[in-house]
């Protein structure tokens, strides 16, 4: 299987406190990975210094065998490569609904207006919002802004897709539509790499699950290796812990 | 009786105070629009990552230092002193010949731009993390953030300190007729030579000066309205298809006055 995002030895400090210590771990092309771990494990940090987000202080990261930390590299045109779905969706105030669809393909992409009208709608239709396209952010609630966020990422057409807890900030009541949309694109074949506390999408949906504990990858596997017979007494703890809450 | 004294000046010199609040007006709004713009780009210089190491951390460093010193100097001096400065000097020691007007309209663009560059660059730091990394995610570089995504939202953030900073402008141009600029304050101290009533001239201005600096705020009010638009989006069921929520809404508004 192809690699499309492998890292290796990665790192990550801020000040005096290791977020991230030696992390490797690899994604292959059309697989779906769930990370799960308690907060402060570094899930969250893992996915953002994937993109760059934050600069990692240790490792390599190779996207597709391409060294991306290399100072050669195009940091913007790798990014605009992998889609981003934030917390907070993030989606831009001062755009409508297609419009924040259509923003990065013009000014990134350097697609026309049509075709970005096109694609944003076609991506639009599938989360759902289609008959929202002139909202503004403020008007929408948090599960419709979650599935804007996802068709806007979805539009540049990135060849992965990483998710950073998508479904933490909704109500409840708003978590089963968001999830239902990332369901449809795992479908899709769509490669995807999920930071979530969704014990049940992890187990449903993904290839691979990668539990983290105090900034180590510290078990993967199958979701049934991880849900059924997790190795470590931690993870076991943890599974116990979460699946007691919900 | 004053009041008829008013009106005779009123009457016999409106011209003369046409003229000079036709000039306050023209500084003021080019002096702030130029003022705005020049904030905006220092707003943005300075919120420019800082590269860690290179050539480009010293030139953006020393970028930095001048317009920290350009900042300071020109919202910690009087705008009366900086007219005296820059006009007088302008003329002995660069021989540059500025006509009045031109030089007021100078003097009040820096002075505003090295406020607005305070209030830029509050307007950007209050702009949620989240708009720029969602950016930065798509791919957008510093520049393409700032224009399509931050600056429109800091332009609407600021715009009730931008017409506070034009109400200023409206009423500090009259510091400016200490390099004879021919604005209202100026023409009003002209007609009240003419007749030595300084009074009546004076409230003439003052009623001016107001009229102008309220309807200015009740325009930049409805701007920002206009700009906000509606709280909640109306969707309306399948029968029209081809509506807009826009026309949508404004329908419905029609509707409810109609009732």
């Amino acid at each position: 299987m192809e690699k499309i995002i492998d890292i290796q030895h990665l790192s990550k400090t801020f000040g005096t406190n290791e977020v991230l210590k030696d992390i490797n771990f690899s994604v292959n092309k059309g697989e779906v990975v769930s990370i799960i771990g308690s907060s402060g494990s570094g899930k969250s940090t893992l996915l953002r210094c994937i993109n760059l987000l934050e600069k990692p202080t240790g490792g390599k990261i190779f996207f597709k065998g391409e060294d991306i930390l290399d100072d050669k590299h195009d940091i913007r045109a790798y990014r605009a490569k992998l889609g981003m779905v934030f917390q907070h969706f993030n989606l831009f105030n001062n755009h409508d609904v297609l419009s924040n669809c259509m923003v990065g393909q013009i000014k990134v992409l350097k697609r026309s207006k049509e075709e970005a009208r096109e694609v944003a709608m076609k991506y639009l239709k599938v989360v759902e919002m289609e008959k929202f396209i002139h909202a503004k952010p403020h008007q929408l609630s948090g599960g419709q802004k979650q599935r804007v966020a996802i068709a806007r990422a979805l539009s540049m057409d990135p060849e992965v897709m990483l998710f950073d807890e998508p479904t933490s900030a909704l109500d409840p009541e708003m978590v089963g539509e968001v999830l239902k949309v990332m369901k449809e694109l795992a479908g899709l074949g769509l490669t995807m790499l999920v930071v979530t506390h969704e014990m049940g999408f992890a187990r449903e949906v993904s290839d691979r699950v990668v539990f983290m504990d105090k900034g180590v990858i510290a078990e993967e596997g199958t979701p049934e290796e991880i849900f059924n017979n997790p190795k470590l007494e931690r993870t076991r703890e943890f599974l116990k812990r979460t699946l007691e809450q919900n | 009786m004053e009041f008829d004294i008013i009106v005779k000046t009123v009457t016999k010199y409106w011209p003369m105070f046409i003229r000079g609040a036709g000039v306050t007006l023209l500084i003021s709004i080019i002096g702030t629009i130029i003022g705005s713009i020049i904030g905006l780009l220092i707003g943005v210089i300075r919120t420019i990552p800082m590269p860690e190491r290179g050539f480009r951390k010293i030139i953006l460093k020393v970028i930095n230092t001048i317009l920290s010193i350009y900042v300071e100097v020109f919202r910690g001096t009087p705008m009366i002193v900086q007219a005296m400065v820059i006009y007088y000097g302008s003329k002995q020691a660069l021989d540059i010949d500025m006509t009045p007007l031109l030089a007021g309209i100078f003097i009040v663009s820096i002075n505003t731009g090295a406020y607005m560059a305070e209030i830029v660059r509050g307007g950007i730091i209050s702009i949620d993390k989240g708009q720029f990394e969602a950016a930065h995610a798509i791919g957008m570089s510093h520049i393409q953030t700032m224009l399509n995504v931050v600056l429109p939202q800091v332009i609407r953030n600021i715009l009730p300190a931008t017409g506070n900073e034009f109400v200023i402008n409206i009423k500090d141009t009259s510091v400016l007729n200490v390099i004879a600029v021919t604005e209202l304050f100026f023409q009003t101290k002209s007609v009240a030579g003419i007749n030595y009533r300084y009074f009546e001239a004076f409230f003439v201005a003052s009623v001016i000066y107001f009229v102008m600096t309220y309807t200015v705020t009740r325009i930049l009010r409805y701007i920002e309205r206009k700009i906000d638009g509606p709280e909640n989006y109306i969707l309306y069921a399948n029968q029209m298809q081809v509506e807009t929520p826009e026309d949508a809404l404004m329908r419905e508004q029609k509707y409810k006055g109609s009732i």
